[in-house]
Order: structure tokens, then C-alpha cells, then sequence
């Protein structure tokens, strides 16, 4: 229907989702809290203030002041470095360990898949929560630990989707038609199989991003991540919780940060076209 | 047919014994002697007659292939060795655990179905701003912290409403806000697949044809794309249990119920190693048997599969 | 074999029956990411009772759209902007849902384009049929199987009692469409609407269909309203011809009027594009003095039997010909044939079990690595589809430019000017080169993937079925640009195709190819005036639209 007449009067209008632009603005004010804290967090996170302890949310303190009397708008905004990072850790271990895993598995083929995806089957039989417990268990607490016990546990999804993605890209005719053309088996692999097998990569990643903030908060509630008194969101909620009945927005806060981030995440996730697996 | 199942029984014991090494690798071989630091510990009052009998008891003396097939033969006869912690067998650890933590996961799992049915169900048939609402829900279930979800549950209906009790609850009310905490981001991912699966069997020619002879919308629904939609959620339904697994776990915890998920946390607090390493064997062969159960299922769901390539062109 | 024409001789029906169906200004719209575009613009036609009418088009001419208006199933984006639809005199395009589902199926019904993916696949045949009697009322179980059996025996699928039970991935396609056709023919409907009913299928598979739909609805007195891109199949089935483009009527009226005095430059274009209405142009004779280019010698190709150990499946078997330099060799059959395993044989995409496959002095069967690397300047293949065989990531430039990237260096502004230049050869202007493929229309598409191919200066381009998604239009320039090309560089083109009016437009050798065999060799003149197997025969027959007397000949 390319021949179609547009209708006088309406005009194609392409603005970006409302969605999609306040997911990338989530993102982008999490990552500024993490790089700069101190320019949207006046007090300090670590340092209470005696005799100030669990103040409801007023002027000074917009989210009220926690049971070390802290100011908990600082504590969640400081919180951010701790998360993303791991968080970033997190993907970048299961973006090279399983992409690396999935495109030697595709390419080759063969015994080599058959292994890889054995592997992958193997990791993905285990709950992934039980997976990084085992993993913290074996390098001992800690934010760097609990990062890598999250990638670890990611990289079953990456080489599975990497893999898949480099047979569909490789089936392919252009693929086909660049051999035919007398390339050869880098050059294609370097030209089109790469290029083309790497979107939804990075779309996994993106939404990675979000499961693993998600995962890593959790090991930070059940303790296994950052020791107090480090601002990470899950511990955060954590220490909250003992103030529940007082001061809910001590839990309540922290846990609709990392809502956002996630959901952001999976927005963004998702104009980037992901191939769930 | 009795040749696919006898493949796919062979995959399954591969990736389980795969599963076991995993574990055994992750948990015994590599911290070396770690576990038996744990017994030299003076507060655990052990002489060094047990500890001498410990040590013969997990084959830690052994080099590490002897270790390996020990614990894997142990593990096969049903011998999942001692916890360091409380002294007693995991086994009997197991047998206490594993029936609060199966009714509270199962309770989850049919909330979750339900919900997630409600979801594509509102998806399809709901009028104008409900479509919407019902398809941005399973993002937003999904980026939910399970253990936050537990707590605000608890502020909201508990203390702020009071309608749950949680002081001295009955056992019936003591499960009320854990089921739906644990169901919420279980049918997230159910309701996704759902509702894509409807969406592209509702664009097949088929539903075209079906449409053409008369049929309403309804009718399309339940007797064209429930049958075609099924398949592809029962396989995401399967892959789920561990989610649910982790879920319970952290469920617990919050809660306070006793289970798996303390049985773990407690584990892990400890590096009770032979707990942990029974609870994450046990959980693949759940794991494992759930996938396998759903891939002998789905022929009889779709017509397609119950004859292997063979003649198939 | 013999082909009923009395309906086109008879006279155009006569105006004084109420007409079935009225089409009357009929405007759709379709709403897609906040624009808005019309696909049918103020279409009119009518059909009497017992009539066929043939809505004609190409892709874009809004053919579809109308038919799916008719059946009030317009996808959910679309809208009736204006005009009327009036069924027996109801003016039914402002009905409600409710009232529509009771008349269709049951006043019209559908015929569907794509057999193999128009049937629910996890639901007995049996069950589809008796869907349509049990959404219209029915409830007697047994009356309900009884009037399943007899559909599908009308319909040819014996034993009814057998097929009746079994899945749509255990029947083939043509089986498939006649369980549509049952579907379609249940509760005698005034109007069947028959989406393309064929173009998924083999041109013999073709014809069978087409005859079936001819006879029931004969005995049935049903209206048809058949939607086909191709004018062979329209002229040989429709007592009327509606011509649509871009969304609007071109030409209307009985089929002969317009097959001889085609009133609109469109569709004057159309017949001369259409390859079996095209009077076949007379090919230079083949000079005998040229060298033979690709010779290929009792070709076997073996693949196994996936889930049976050890079997093998022939799809060539003992194949062998011979093409003269600067000459078209076709390799025509239809699906399952072979003919595209042998084009990949002689490209060097697949190592033939057996047999050799000479281009020049080089046996390709024997080549790998390196040597067959650099042998690829010699071959080359174009694909069928040109959406598929670009990558989505470079630019127009870029795919062109890469051949001459993988062979001896040569400097960038050299390798520019040559990229130019074969651009401009294929009639492409200049501004395609910075674009990326998504950009450029198929026919487009096409020319540059000729252009790719012929960058190298190959000898030998092999083309597989690399005109058959085209619209005839389109794909009347694109043959145009491979004749002219062939007679400038003195190239030798190996042409697979399944439709062989465009092999006969073309080729001046051919080999029939049936289950992996070829059944029939020669000048391809030859093979069409006095085809001696069976199987050329009955392939010359079905070709839709060919003229009375060429039929006669093949018969």
C-alpha cells in the first residue's frame, strides 16, 4: 500500500512515547544521583544528626530522617552509585562471559553448542536466587560479591539469546548473499552477523539492567550485599522496616526508586526491540 | 515417540548431574577445607573424635574426585549428610520445610494463574482506558521488589486497615498477604506471554477464516486462540518455578514463616554448605521434572508436536 | 484436459436482475501511527447473481482492502470512510457487529489467500467444518458429521472419513484449500469471496482449485468475487473485470471488452506486462559458435532424513545440461522440484553428493576454501527476495561495494566510480547510494541486488526465482534490464523459476524439472509449441490465461 493517499489535514506527527521519554529521564536522573550525589543531596548520608531521629518528611528533610536520625533523601540518592554499579558490574559479567559463550556456540556450532547449551540449561535449572546465594557463599559478602553472584547467574541468558540471535542472523540470505560475494568468515562474521545479532543483545542488556538492581536489592534486604552503614535501596528498606509502624516512608521511598529504575529499565528495554528468551 | 521421550530422559539426567557439579563445584570443592573450620570452632563443643568422625562422614580427607562421587553417591540413596549448624540430617531439615514452603508456593501459583487469566482476560475484553491498565500492569508487576511488595502489604493491611491480622493470625489468615505478595510477580511474567500469545493468534489467517464464518468475538477467543495460546504459556508457566522458589524464599523471610526460605537464609547465614548444597540439587530436579513434565504435555495440547520430524513436511 | 469457456462467450448478464452485491464511491481508511491513509478511494461495482468478478490489482491497489470491507473484517486500524455496501438491496456497511456475524458464512464467505496457515493447527479438519453449521444453529451432533462427510467429499477429499479426523499439517496445500473451499461452500452462500485463493500454490495445484471453485459454484448459482494480482487467472475464470490502482477503479467491464480494447493506459500496460498474456518476443537464435559457459554433468544431491538414521532424501537426481555462453538457460517446476538445489550446486552453496558442475575449465563440486572464494567472481547468485538477501544495516553503497572489498585491493576512489557505475547501469539514480535498503521499493531492492552480483563482472549469474516476488509491472522492467544487460556484457544467466510464462519471455533453453529429475530438455520454443512428457504438457495447460490456441497446441 505504498501508493496510499494521505487524507488532507492530517498531519504524521512523531514525537517519542510519553513513556519511553520519562523512562530515559528516570535513568538519567538515578545516573546523574550517582555520579554527582552532592548536587541533590545537601546532608550527609552517613552522619546523623543526634535527637533528630525519625522525623517525618518536612522542608529540611523531604523524606524525614531515619533511626540514626540521617537525612533518608541523602541515604537514597547516595544509594544510587551503590546500586548501579553493581548493577552495571552484574551485566557487564553476563554480557562478556555469555555473549562470548552464546557466539562461540552459534558460530561454531557442533560439540561446542551442544556443551554451551548444556551449560546454559544446567544454570537455568538452578533458582537464580539460590544460584548468586551459592556463589556469595563461596566468594563471602559484599556489594562487589553480590554483583558478581547476579552477572554470574545472568550469563545463562545472554549466551542463550546471543546464541539464538547469531543462528537467525546467520540463516539469514544477506548473510548468505555476503559468501556468495567472496567474503570471508570473519569479515562476514565482523560485517553482518555481529551488527545485526547485537540489538537484541543489547536489549537484553537493558532489561538485565533492571533485574539485576531488582536482584541485588534483594541480597541487599536478606543482607548479603553492602554492610551497613553503606546506603544500598535494599538495605535500606530493610532498616526501615524495624520502624514500620512509625515511619513507613522510611520503607516506602526507597522501594519506589527502585520501582521506577526497573520499570524504566524494561521500557527501554523494550524500544530497543528485545527478543525475550 | 518412546524414542524422543527416552532422549529427552537422558538430557534431563544430563543437565541434573550438570546441576549437581554446579553445586559441588560452587559449594564444596572450591572454599577446600572450609567446612571443616566451621567444626574446629570451639563454641560448637566438638571433640576431636567427632570432628575426626566428621571428617570420615563427608570424605573430606578424600581427594576431590573421591569427595565428588561420595556426595553424588550419597545424594543418590537419599543421604544429603549433616547440617553443621543444628546437627541433625539435612533429610530431616527437608522434611520439615518443604510442605509449608510447597502449600505457600502452590497457593501463590494459582493466585498468580488467576490473575494472570484476569489480566489477558481484561486485555482482550475490557473497554477502552481498562485494555491499557490491564496491558501495562506486568511490566510494573515484574519491576515490583517482592520483599518491599511484603512489607507494604503488611503497613497497608495490617497496620493501616487492619484487616489482617498479625499478631497470633490462624494459619489461613497467616498466608493471606504472603500468597499474594509471592503471586504478584509470578503472574507478571504469565500474563505477558498470555497476552502476546492471544495478540498474534488473534492476527493469524485462521482467526480471519474463523471470523468469516460467522463467529463472534467470543467465540473466537475461547475456541480458536485459548487452545493456541496455551502451549507457549504452559512452557513460561514451567520455567517459572524457579522464580517462584526464589520468591518463597524471600517471602518467608519477610514474613517470618518457617520453611525453606528460613531453612536457606539461616544456610547461608552459617555457610551451613551441605543445606544449601541439598536445597539447590533438590530444587533443579524440581526444576527438571516440571520441564520435563510440560514438554510431554504440550502434544496434547498441539497436534504439531505429537509427531516427531520424521514425516513431517 | 479440457477447459470450459462458454460462460466468457456468453453475454455479459443482463442489467434487469437485481444486482447481489452493490460496491457503491466505497472509501477506506487506515489510521497507523497518527497518520492517516486512504487505501480505497471511491470504488464502485456490482455483481448479479451467478456472476464472477474479478477485482484485478498489484500490490497497493487497494484489491484486498475491498474485499475484506465486504466481509465487514477490516484489520482493527481500518474504517469505512464513505460509500455503501449493499447485499440483496440491505445496505450493510453501517451494520452492527452482531447483525454481521449472522450473515456472514452463512450469505458470504471467504476463501483465503494462504491455505497453510488459514486453518487452526490444533484443530481436526472435521471440527473446522462443523464449526461453520454449529456457529449458524446447528446442533444435531450427527446431522452436523453427516453434512461434514458429504462437504468433503464434494470437495474431493476422500475418504471424507479419514480426513475428516486428521490435522491441517497432515494435509498438503492443495488439500488444505479445498477444506477452505468446503468451509466456503457449507451454507450455500450468495457470495463467495476468494482472496487470492491460489497464489500460494503450484500452477497445476492451481488449476484443480480454481476448477473446483468453478464447478460448485456453478451448481450452487454462487456469486464470486475473485481477488487476483494475476490477469491470466482473471480472464479465465471472470465474466467481469474490475482493474484497481491505488485504491481507485482503472477499468471496469466484461472480460473480453477489456482484454481486446483496454480502455486506461494502466491497464493497456498491464496486459503487455502480464507474461502470459505477453506475446512471447521472437530471442536471437543462438549462435552455435559460442563456447558452452556452464555445463553440468548427472548432478545428485543427498540429504538425510532428519529422525531417520540413515535415509537419504534425493533432491536432484542424475541432473545434467549445458548452457551456451551469452545465452538464458531456465530451470522450471514446481515446488519440490530440485531446481533451486541445483542453482545452489552451481553457485557453490552446496557440495553436490555427485556428478560435476563445470563452469569454464573449474569443476565447482570440487572447490572449498580459498579456491572456491576466489571463484565466486565467476558465479553469481541473486535471490528471490530482495528483502531478505540485503542487509538492513548498510547502505545501498555499501552492500554494492562490498564485493570488491573481499578480492585484490583496489584504491577507494576506483572502487566508488565502479560502485557508480553499475548503479547507473541498473537504472538506479545516484541518491539511492547513501540509503539504506528499507528505504527503496522492491523492484528497487531487486536492481540492486543485480547490481551487486554484476559488480564482480561474474560470467555466470544465477537467478533464483529472483523476479517471482515482484509485481508484473515491476517485474516486466526488471526482465527488460536482464535482457539489455545480458546482450551488453555477454553474460550467461541460469534462470529458476516456477512460472513458466516468464520463462518462456526469457530463456532460450530449458530444462523441465519434476521430483528432482529433469522430464524435459531443450530450445524453449520448442519445448512450449510441441512439449513431448506428460508433466510439460499439463504445466503448459495451467498456466492461467494463456491463449486458447497455445493450450490447444500443449494439448
Amino acid at each position: 500500500m505504498s501508493g496510499a493517499n494521505p487524507v488532507a489535514g492530517v498531519v504524521p506527527v512523531r514525537l517519542p512515547p510519553l513513556g519511553l521519554t520519562l523512562a530515559w529521564a528516570v535513568v538519567g536522573l538515578v545516573l546523574a544521583w550517582a555520579v554527582v550525589p552532592g548536587l541533590f543531596a545537601w546532608q550527609d548520608p552517613l552522619q546523623g544528626i543526634a535527637g533528630r531521629q525519625l522525623e517525618a518528611p518536612s522542608l529540611e528533610h523531604p523524606l524525614g530522617t531515619d533511626g540514626l536520625g540521617r537525612d533518608m533523601l541523602a541515604r537514597v540518592i547516595h544509594g544510587a552509585r551503590e546500586s548501579l554499579l553493581g548493577a552495571f558490574l552484574a551485566v557487564s559479567v553476563g554480557l562478556v562471559f555469555g555473549t562470548t559463550l552464546g557466539l562461540l556456540a552459534g558460530a561454531r556450532g557442533g560439540i561446542v553448542d551442544a556443551a554451551v547449551m548444556r551449560l546454559v540449561d544446567t544454570l537455568l535449572a538452578i533458582p537464580s536466587l539460590l544460584l548468586s546465594l551459592s556463589v556469595i557463599i563461596l566468594l563471602g559478602f559484599g556489594s562487589i560479591n553480590a554483583a558478581i553472584a547476579v552477572g554470574f547467574v545472568s550469563v545463562a541468558h545472554f549466551a542463550r539469546l546471543s546464541r539464538s540471535e547469531v543462528l537467525r542472523v546467520r540463516r539469514a540470505e544477506y548473510v548468505e548473499a555476503a559468501f556468495g560475494s567472496g567474503g570471508r568468515f570473519l569479515a562476514v562474521l565482523w560485517r553482518h552477523v555481529l551488527p545485526n545479532a547485537l540489538t537484541s543483545v543489547l536489549a537484553l542488556a537493558a532489561l538485565q539492567f533492571g533485574s539485576a538492581i531488582l536482584a541485588l536489592s534483594t541480597l541487599g534486604f536478606l543482607g548479603y550485599g553492602a554492610p551497613p552503614p553503606t546506603p544500598e535501596w535494599g538495605l535500606l528498606i530493610a532498616e526501615g522496616r524495624d520502624f514500620l509502624a512509625t515511619a513507613w516512608w522510611l520503607t516506602c521511598t526507597p522501594g519506589v526508586v527502585v520501582l521506577a529504575v526497573v520499570l524504566s529499565a524494561e521500557r527501554i528495554s523494550r524500544s530497543l526491540g528485545a527478543r525475550r528468551t | 515417540m518412546s524414542r524422543h521421550l527416552a532422549q529427552r530422559l537422558g538430557q534431563s539426567l544430563l543437565v541434573l548431574l550438570a546441576a549437581f557439579t554446579v553445586a559441588f563445584a560452587l559449594l564444596q570443592a572450591l572454599p577446600g577445607d572450609a567446612v571443616l573450620i566451621k567444626f574446629l570452632d570451639s563454641t560448637m563443643g566438638l571433640t576431636a573424635d567427632q570432628i575426626a568422625e566428621l571428617r570420615i562422614a563427608y570424605g573430606a580427607d578424600a581427594p576431590l574426585w573421591q569427595q565428588y562421587l561420595h556426595t553424588l553417591g550419597n545424594f543418590l540413596s537419599g543421604e544429603f549428610g549433616y547440617s553443621i549448624r543444628a546437627g541433625v540430617p539435612v533429610a530431616r531439615l527437608l522434611a520439615e520445610n518443604i510442605p509449608p514452603t510447597l502449600l505457600l508456593a502452590s497457593l501463590a501459583f494459582g493466585v498468580a494463574s488467576l490473575l494472570a487469566i484476569l489480566l489477558a482476560v481484561l486485555s482482550q475484553l475490557g473497554f477502552g482506558w481498562v485494555r491499557g491498565f490491564a496491558r501495562s500492569m506486568p511490566p510494573f508487576f515484574v519491576a515490583v521488589p517482592v520483599f518491599w511488595l511484603g512489607i507494604m502489604l503488611i503497613q497497608v493491611f495490617s497496620f493501616q486497615l487492619g484487616l489482617v491480622s498479625v499478631i497470633a493470625p490462624e494459619p489461613w489468615e497467616e498466608l493471606i498477604l504472603p500468597v499474594l505478595t509471592l503471586a504478584v510477580p509470578i503472574s507478571a511474567p504469565l500474563a505477558q506471554v498470555l497476552i502476546r500469545n492471544i495478540d498474534t493468534v488473534l492476527n493469524e489467517p485462521f482467526v480471519a477464516v474463523a471470523r468469516a464464518k460467522g463467529a463472534t468475538h467470543a467465540w473466537v477467543l475461547w475456541r480458536h486462540v485459548a487452545r493456541n495460546a496455551l502451549p507457549s504459556t504452559l512452557t513460561m508457566a514451567g520455567v517459572l518455578f524457579g522464580e517462584l522458589l526464589g520468591g518463597a524464599v524471600v517471602t518467608e523471610t519477610v514474613f517470618g514463616l518457617s520453611g525453606l526460605g528460613g531453612l536457606t537464609q539461616q544456610a547461608v547465614a552459617n555457610q551451613d554448605v551441605a543445606v544449601l548444597q541439598a536445597i539447590v540439587v533438590l530444587s533443579a530436579v524440581a526444576f527438571v521434572a516440571i520441564s520435563l513434565a510440560v514438554d510431554l504435555l504440550l502434544p496434547l495440547l498441539d497436534p504439531r508436536l505429537a509427531v516427531r520430524p520424521a514425516g513431517a513436511a | 484436459m479440457k477447459i470450459d469457456i462458454a460462460p466468457r462467450l456468453a453475454p455479459a448478464p443482463a442489467t434487469t436482475v437485481a444486482p447481489l452485491l452493490e460496491v457503491e464511491d466505497l472509501a477506506v481508511r487506515y489510521a497507523s501511527g497518527g497518520s492517516v491513509r486512504r487505501v480505497v478511494d471511491g470504488v464502485s461495482f456490482s455483481i448479479a447473481p451467478g456472476e464472477v468478478l474479478a477485482l484485478v490489482g498489484e500490490s497497493g491497489s487497494g484489491k484486498t482492502t475491498t474485499a475484506q470491507a465486504v466481509l465487514g473484517l477490516l484489520p482493527a486500524n481500518g474504517a469505512i470512510e464513505r460509500g455503501a455496501i449493499r447485499l440483496d438491496g440491505a445496505g450493510i456497511s453501517r451494520w452492527p457487529e452482531k447483525r454481521l456475524t449472522a450473515l456472514r458464512g452463512a450469505r458470504i464467505s471467504l476463501i483465503p489467500q494462504d491455505p497453510t496457515t488459514s486453518l487452526n493447527p490444533v484443530r481436526t479438519i472435521g471440527a473446522q467444518i462443523a464449526e461453520i453449521l454449529e456457529i449458524h444453529g446447528e446442533r444435531d451432533r450427527s446431522l452436523i458429521r453427516e453434512r461434514v462427510l458429504d462437504l468433503l467429499s464434494r470437495v474431493g477429499l476422500e475418504p471424507a472419513e479419514m480426513r475428516a479426523g486428521q490435522y491441517p499439517h497432515q494435509l498438503s496445500g492443495g488439500m488444505r484449500q479445498r477444506v477452505l473451499i468446503a468451509i466456503a461452500v457449507a451454507l450455500r452462500p450468495g457470495l463467495i469471496v476468494a482472496d487470492e485463493p491460489t497464489s500460494a500454490l503450484d500452477v497445476t495445484v492451481q488449476r484443480r482449485i480454481l476448477d473446483l471453485i468453478d464447478e460448485l459454484r456453478r451448481e450452487d448459482g454462487t456469486s464470486v468475487l475473485l481477488v487476483t494480482h494475476d490477469l491470466g487467472v482473471a480472464t479465465d475464470r471472470a465474466d467481469r473485470v474490475v482493474v484497481l490502482r491505488n485504491g481507485a477503479v482503472q477499468e471496469a467491464g466484461p472480460v473480453r471488452q477489456v482484454l481486446a480494447a483496454p480502455r486506461s493506459a494502466y491497464t493497456r500496460q498491464l496486459l503487455q506486462d502480464a507474461p502470459s498474456l505477453a506475446t512471447p518476443r521472437a530471442r536471437p537464435p543462438v549462435s552455435g559458435a559460442t563456447g558452452i559457459a556452464l555445463k553440468v554433468e548427472t548432478l545428485v544431491q543427498e540429504y538425510p532424513v532428519p529422525g531417520e538414521r540413515g535415509r537419504l532424501f534425493r533432491a536432484v537426481d542424475d541432473v545434467g545440461f549445458e548452457v551456451r555462453a551469452g545465452t538464458t538457460h531456465a530451470l522450471v517446476g514446481e515446488s519440490g522440484s530440485g531446481k533451486t538445489t541445483t542453482a545452489r550446486c552451481i553457485a557453490g552453496f552446496l557440495r553436490p553428493t555427485a556428478g560435476r558442475v563445470l563452469v569454464g575449465e573449474t569443476d565447482v563440486a570440487c572447490l572449498s576454501g580459498e579456491p572456491l572464494r576466489q571463484f565466486r567472481r565467476q558465479v553469481q547468485l541473486v535471490f528471490q527476495n530482495p528483502f531478505a538477501s540485503l542487509d538492513p544495516r548498510q547502505t545501498i553503497a555499501g552492500i554494492v561495494e562490498e564485493p570488491l572489498r573481499n578480492f585484490e585491493p583496489i584504491p577507494k576512489a576506483e572502487r566508488e566510480r565502479q560502485v557508480r557505475a553499475i548503479i547507473e547501469r541498473v537504472g538506479l539514480p545516484d541518491s539511492v547510494l547513501t540509503r539504506p535498503p528499507a528505504a527503496l521499493s522492491g523492484g528497487q531492492r531487486q536492481r540492486v541486488a543485480i547490481a551487486r552480483a554484476l559488480v564482480l563482472r561474474p560470467r555466470v549469474v544465477v537467478l533464483d526465482e529472483a523476479v517471482s516476488a515482484l509485481d508484473v509491472t515491476v517485474q516486466a522492467r526488471i526482465l527488460e534490464l536482464l535482457d539489455e544487460l545480458q546482450q551488453d556484457l555477454g553474460l550467461t544467466y541460469v534462470f529458476v523459476s516456477h512460472d513458466l510464462a516468464v520463462v518462456r519471455l526469457i530463456a532460450d533453453t530449458v530444462s523441465v524439472m519434476r521430483d528432482g529429475r529433469v522430464v524435459e530438455s531443450g530450445a524453449t520454443e520448442q519445448v512450449f509449441q510441441a512439449p513431448e512428457s506428460n508433466y510439460a504438457r499439463e504445466l503448459i495447460a495451467a498456466i492461467p490465461g494463456m491463449t486458447d490456441e497455445a493450450r490447444k497446441a500443449a494439448e
